[in-house]
C-alpha cells in the first residue's frame, strides 16, 4: 500500500519516517555545509567550482528533506526552523560527518565513503511506500551519480600517487574508517520502517551491500579495508567539538536576526 | 475588484488552461535566459478551475536556486491573466525533470548561445561519460570533459581541441 501524504500514515509509521528524514536531512546538511568551507580555497580552481556545486546540491537535498519532515510533523516549524533552530546536541547526523573537513584527502575520502553509503540507502528507498519520498529520492539519485564519479576519480588519483597524497589518504582512512559505517547504522525505529515498506532493506543488509560495493575499489587501490563500526550505539547521538564549532558557524546568521525573511 | 469591466469578465470567462499555459510558456529561465521554462521542460501541468489555478514546475536540480524566482514570475503572470484567482504553484519531482525534457527548439537555442545541449540519457538515467558532445562553435566531435561541475548545477565544462577553447554543456541527467 502506498501513502500519498502524511495523513495516510499510522502514528508509529509517521514517527519512524520522521526519524529517517531527520537522519538523512542532517547528513546532507552537515556534509554540505562542511564541504562548502572549500569555496574559495580549494587546491585548484576546477575543484573550487566542483566542491561548491557539490555542497550546493547537498544543501538543496537537505532543504527538500526538511520540507518533507516539516509537513510530516506539522508542529509549526518550517524547513529553516528545523535546520537551524536546534542546539548542537539535537542534530542526528552520522558520526562520519562529525569530523572536520580536514585536508583535501580527508574531504575526498569522506565524500567517497558517504556517497557510496548514501547511494545504497537511496536505492533501498527508491520504491518507498511513502510516495513523496520515493519521488524525491528518484530525483536525488540522478544527481548523486555525478557526486559518485567525482569522489571515485579523486580517490584513485590520491591513492595511486606515491608519497604525500597517498600518505595523507591513509592517515585520513585511519581517522574516518571506524566511523565510516555510521551512515548505515540501524535507526531505533527500523522495524516500523520495514513493516510499512518505507524502505526495502534492513540497515544490516544495506551495510553489507555497501561494504561489498567498495571492496573491489579498495583492493585494487591496495587500501586497508574499512573496520567494523566503532560504538554503533551512539552513531548519531554523540557529537564532537568540531561539530559544535561548525554548528556555531552555520547558525550564526540565523541567530543574529531570528525569523528574518530573505 | 470594481475596476473590472464586463468585457474583461467575458474575456476571463473564455480563458482555458491552454491559454494560461501559453501565457507562461515564454518566461525565460533566469540562469539560461536564451531558453524559456517551456523549452527547458520546467513548465509542467496547468489546471484551471473556477476558483483556483494550479501550475506544476519541475526543478532541473533539487537545489536549483532559480526556481523560487521562476515561481514568483509565474505568480505575477497568473495575477495578470486570471486576476484574483487563488494560485498554487507547486514544485514536483514526479515525474522528475530530466534533460530529455528539453525539446528540439530549446536544444537549438542553447547551441546557438554556445552551450552544448545534453545528449540522451541512458536507461535508468545513467550519464554516458564517453558520449560524443559536439563543440557548439565549430561542430568538432573531439571535445572532452573538463569538469563534471560548472557555473550552475545543470552545466558541465568541456574543452574543444580544435577551437582550443572551453565551453559549457548542459548535463545529461
Amino acid at each position: 500500500m502506498t501513502a500519498a501524504a502524511a495523513a495516510d500514515l499510522l502514528p508509529a509509521t509517521r514517527n519512524a519516517l520522521a526519524l529517517l528524514l531527520l537522519a538523512m536531512a542532517d547528513d546532507e546538511f552537515v556534509i554540505g555545509f562542511s564541504d562548502s568551507e572549500w569555496t574559495g580555497i580549494a587546491p585548484i580552481l576546477e575543484e573550487d567550482v566542483a566542491m561548491s556545486s557539490l555542497a550546493q546540491d547537498e544543501l538543496g537535498h537537505a532543504q527538500a528533506l526538511y520540507r518533507l519532515l516539516a509537513e510530516l510533523v506539522d508542529d509549526g516549524r518550517d524547513a529553516d526552523g528545523i535546520a537551524y533552530d536546534r542546539p548542537p546536541e539535537g542534530y542526528y547526523h552520522a558520526r562520519l560527518l562529525d569530523h572536520p573537513r580536514g585536508d583535501w584527502a580527508q574531504t575526498i575520502l569522506r565524500r567517497y565513503l558517504y556517497d557510496t553509503a548514501d547511494s545504497i540507502r537511496l536505492e533501498a528507498l527508491a520504491g518507498s511506500s511513502f510516495a513523496p519520498l520515493a519521488a524525491l529520492v528518484g530525483k536525488i539519485r540522478r544527481e548523486e551519480r555525478y557526486h559518485l564519479m567525482h569522489a571515485q576519480t579523486w580517490l584513485e588519483r590520491l591513492a595511486l600517487a606515491a608519497g604525500e597524497p597517498r600518505d595523507r589518504l591513509l592517515d585520513a582512512l585511519s581517522r574516518l574508517g571506524p566511523d565510516a559505517g555510521t551512515v548505515l547504522t540501524p535507526l531505533p525505529t527500523e522495524t516500523a520502517l520495514l513493516m510499512a515498506d518505507i524502505t526495502s532493506a534492513t540497515a544490516a543488509e544495506q551495510e553489507a551491500r555497501w561494504r561489498a560495493s567498495i571492496a573491489p575499489t579498495f583492493e585494487r587501490l591496495r587500501l586497508p579495508p574499512i573496520p567494523p563500526t566503532a560504538d554503533p550505539g551512539t552513531a548519531r547521538t554523540s557529537h564532537s567539538a568540531a561539530f559544535h564549532e561548525l554548528h556555531a558557524e552555520l547558525s550564526s546568521v540565523r541567530r543574529i536576526d531570528p525569523g528574518a525573511t530573505w | 475588484m470594481s475596476a473590472i469591466s464586463p468585457d474583461r469578465i467575458v474575456a476571463q470567462a473564455a480563458i482555458d488552461a491552454e491559454d494560461v499555459r501559453a501565457a507562461l510558456a515564454d518566461i525565460p529561465d533566469p540562469e539560461l535566459p536564451v531558453v524559456s521554462i517551456a523549452e527547458l521542460g520546467i513548465l509542467g501541468r496547468v489546471e484551471l478551475g473556477p476558483d483556483r489555478v494550479r501550475v506544476e514546475l519541475h526543478p532541473t536540480f533539487v537545489a536549483c536556486p532559480a526556481i523560487d524566482l521562476i515561481r514568483a514570475t509565474v505568480l505575477d503572470r497568473l495575477a495578470e491573466i486570471v486576476p484574483g484567482r487563488p494560485a498554487d504553484v507547486a514544485f514536483v519531482f514526479d515525474p522528475p525533470w530530466t534533460s530529455d525534457r528539453i525539446g528540439a527548439q530549446g536544444r537549438a537555442r542553447l547551441a546557438a548561445a554556445g552551450i552544448a545541449p545534453p545528449g540522451p540519457t541512458a536507461p535508468g538515467g545513467l550519464l554516458v561519460l564517453d558520449a560524443i558532445v559536439e563543440c557548439p562553435r565549430c561542430g568538432s566531435p573531439r571535445t572532452r570533459l573538463e569538469n563534471l561541475f560548472g557555473p550552475t548545477q545543470c552545466r558541465t565544462i568541456r574543452w574543444c581541441p580544435d577551437c582550443r577553447e572551453p565551453f559549457e554543456a548542459v548535463k545529461s541527467v
